[in-house]
């Protein structure tokens, strides 16, 4: 299994993670500055991009909790729900890497959108497993320190409505839907699931209208027998990384 | 629940997610029905945090303001593959660009 990679390929899978990683890193300030607009501190924004680490979770944790200290067990819910595709990203993975022991501890808390798509994008498995770590390192480490300064700048700004932080939370989950609408049936259910959750707003607690309607619309989803492809780890393929 | 526990509470959780995928043997969730569901839920939640976070006040009311037109600003952006920093950017400043005209 371990055949030597030639240096021209192990070049290009590092320049493709190095994309990668600089993308989403970029994305990185606008969760630190949201997660301080929503009310978290500077640490407790940091800690959830070390220790949570991963993008969707951590936008979900502090949109739901920016209503208030009263969604945190929603805000639990709803990053916990978003975080099983990690679970399943993790099953493709430990089948490439073989790692044991610290090293699949640590394979584990790299397993997210980006480090998993690099990884099993690769033809070769020796590939596979740099682009893996390469990517999950390089986001990590470019992740942690953008966050650190979007919650630097977060914090100057004071009042987040008036630089429209909150539509910029709100335009933040678009564009993190919007490559996993590739179907006729992804629309549908992510149309049930925001009428359900708009409708259902002013008559539940905070975070459980959101809880509510991706359960209803999962329900919907899996009495369909269309089928679905399976969720693409991540979307950039078609041209490079962007998101 | 402080913000704080919170907080590692998720974040204990996320990992345990991420840690079970490499520990259960991969005949456990491969079927269709599995994978159509796993790849449906991020879709139902983040439809449905779009839909909250632009419509809904912090109590909960249905309100039509400012971010309403920053998400279809953002969704155009989309629309024309605008990388997401750019995207969230633009919606950012459409919104403080309506309150500057004194909209909601």
């Amino acid at each position: 299994m371990t055949v030597a990679l030639a240096p021209a390929r192990r070049r290009a899978v590092l320049r493709q993670s190095l994309s990668v990683a600089v993308a989403t890193g970029a994305y990185g300030v606008s969760f630190g500055a949201l997660s301080i607009a929503a009310g978290l501190d500077l640490l407790q924004t940091q800690a959830l991009s070390l220790l949570l680490f991963s993008g969707g979770s951590q936008f979900a944790f502090v949109g739901v909790l920016a209503a208030g200290p009263a969604g945190a067990p929603a805000a639990i819910a709803t990053s916990t729900l978003l975080g099983v595709r990690n679970g399943l990203y993790g099953l493709q993975v430990s089948r490439l890497l073989d790692a044991r022991g610290p090293s699949r501890l640590a394979a584990a808390q790299l397993t997210i959108d980006e480090s998993t798509a690099v990884g099993v994008a690769q033809p070769e498995a020796a590939a596979g497993r740099l682009g893996f770590w390469a990517t999950g390192v390089g986001v990590f480490v470019l992740w942690n320190l953008t966050t650190l300064l979007g919650a630097l700048a977060g914090d100057a700004m004071g009042d987040p409505r008036r630089y429209g932080l909150d539509a910029a939370a709100a335009a933040a989950f678009c564009a993190l839907l919007w490559p996993r609408l590739r179907s006729a049936d992804a629309f549908a259910i992510a149309a049930a699931a925001a009428v359900v959750a708009v409708v259902l707003a002013p008559h539940a607690p905070a975070g459980v209208p959101v809880l509510v309607a991706a359960t209803t619309a999962l329900a919907a989803g899996a009495w369909r027998r269309a089928h679905h492809d399976p969720a693409p780890p991540h979307h950039w393929a078609d041209e490079g990384a962007d998101r | 629940m402080s913000t704080w526990t919170a907080v590692l509470l998720a974040s204990a959780l996320a990992f345990a997610l991420k840690y079970a995928g490499h520990l259960v043997p991969a005949s456990w969730l491969d079927g269709d029905r599995t994978t159509r569901i796993t790849s449906a839920l991020p879709i139902a939640l983040l439809a449905a945090l779009v839909g909250v976070q632009t419509l809904t006040s912090s109590s909960g009311a249905v309100v039509v303001d400012s971010r309403a037109a920053a998400v279809g600003v953002a969704v155009v952006a989309l629309v024309l593959r605008a990388p997401f920093i750019v995207v969230v950017v633009l919606a950012a400043a459409v919104a403080a660009g309506l309150r500057l005209l004194g909209l909601p």
